[in-house]
């Protein structure tokens, strides 16, 4: 595909619509841009069709997300979804400063898309609630609901990512930013169980908070590595299913480098 | 909200078990005018439940849309034309989505639906 020569577009800050009950972008929502960004030559190829963001904000991120593909020529249907009506105002601004589009909903999670829209969305944005918090706080009004994540900041995650695995299409990619605190690995293995592999996209650490931007696809080996696995541990004793377990450890391929696959 | 979005949407409110089509009620529908992409319009025809499309169409004013059509159509400009336009152009920016089983209204203000579901809905 011909690539034009001018910088990547991505939404300008100036630009970006506030409120006092919205989050404004910061340093999660800049690294899940970077991470869009490095992964930029695949997305061109990957030519989705419908982008949707669970969690809108400001509208950062969906809006950087449909420059950078419009730029190229690519024109896809995007949805972004929030809890809170104000975020939708303030994306719904954010976007119509930078000349794009996107349907926006004010739902909880997916809410109300998810029987009609299974299995139709090529890339998945989630910037989630993942601030460990107590579990009243999450789903709270206004800005709360926007980083209150509960327990080790997963209640909301472990919400999104069903969610994610039923509204993503055959060749479906998800990316969703974390922090340590949340337990990456084991997010990554959840989503192994689903079918999934999946890469760190961009690692970094802030004075606060250590970030993962985590890349996951649907990979039909790693479909098939799990049902043998579930077959094996179903057929050995129980005797033998901590000898077959830690004879996978070594090669349980959850953080795969880059350089192994295009992706 | 545009008219793809509508035919995503359905009512999921605790033991509704046929949500979709939400009826759309009309107070203010704006048009804005987008490039025609075929290609999107082709793929997108698999996936749209058309008779639910051409009832929402004629809900919004535009009776333009046949009430059944079939992959062949996608030949025609004229046919193109049309299904781009209601499918895209138009916007739904004020009135409210009804459960077709609860006649539960969900609100659309300044072209955003609002589908959150009360406690004991859910």
């Amino acid at each position: 595909m011909a690539s034009s020569m001018l910088p990547p577009r991505t939404a300008q800050i100036r630009l970006v619509s506030s409120h006092k009950e919205v989050y404004e972008p910061d340093d999660d929502s800049f690294a899940l841009v970077d991470a869009l960004l490095a992964d930029r030559s695949n997305l061109l190829e990957h030519r989705p069709a419908l982008c949707m963001e669970i969690g809108c904000g400001s509208g950062y991120v969906i809006t950087s997300l449909a420059l950078m593909l419009e730029q190229e020529g690519l024109d896809a249907f995007y949805i972004a979804t929030d809890i809170n009506p104000y975020a939708l105002s303030v994306t719904h601004q954010t976007l119509e400063a930078h000349g794009v589009h996107a349907e926006l909903i004010n739902t909880n999670i997916a809410q109300g898309l998810e029987n009609r829209l299974s299995g139709l969305v090529d890339v998945i944005v989630v910037n989630p609630p993942y601030v460990p918090t107590p579990e009243d706080e999450v789903g709270a009004e206004g800005i709360t609901s926007s980083w209150a994540g509960g327990e080790n900041g997963r209640s909301v995650i472990d919400r999104i990512l069903p969610v994610a695995d039923h509204l993503l299409s055959e060749k479906g990619w998800l990316y969703l930013v974390t922090l340590t605190a949340n337990n990456p690995s084991e997010i990554c293995l959840l989503m192994r169980e689903k079918g999934y592999a999946s890469r760190i996209v961009i690692q970094r650490s802030t004075e606060e908070e250590s970030l993962h931007i985590i890349k996951f696809w649907r990979d039909f080996e790693t479909k098939e590595d799990e049902e043998k696995k579930k077959a094996m541990a179903d057929k050995s004793a129980s005797t033998g299913i901590m000898e077959y377990l830690l004879g996978q450890l070594p090669q349980l391929p959850f953080w795969r480098s880059s350089d192994s696959n295009n992706y | 909200m545009r008219l793809l979005t509508h035919n995503m949407l359905s009512s999921n409110i605790k033991g509704v078990t046929n949500g979709f089509p939400l009826r759309i009620e009309a107070e203010k529908v704006v048009e804005k005018v987008v490039e025609m992409n075929a290609d999107f319009l082709k793929k997108m025809f698999e996936k749209i439940d058309w008779k639910a499309f051409a009832d929402a169409s004629r809900a919004m004013g535009y009776a333009e849309l046949p009430e059944e059509a079939d992959s062949s159509m996608l030949e025609s400009d004229e046919f193109l034309q049309r299904y781009h336009h209601a499918l895209l152009e138009l916007h739904l920016e004020e009135g409210a989505l009804i459960c077709p089983e609860t006649g539960r209204r969900f609100p659309v203000n300044k072209g955003i639906p609002n589908m959150l579901l009360h406690e004991d809905e859910v």
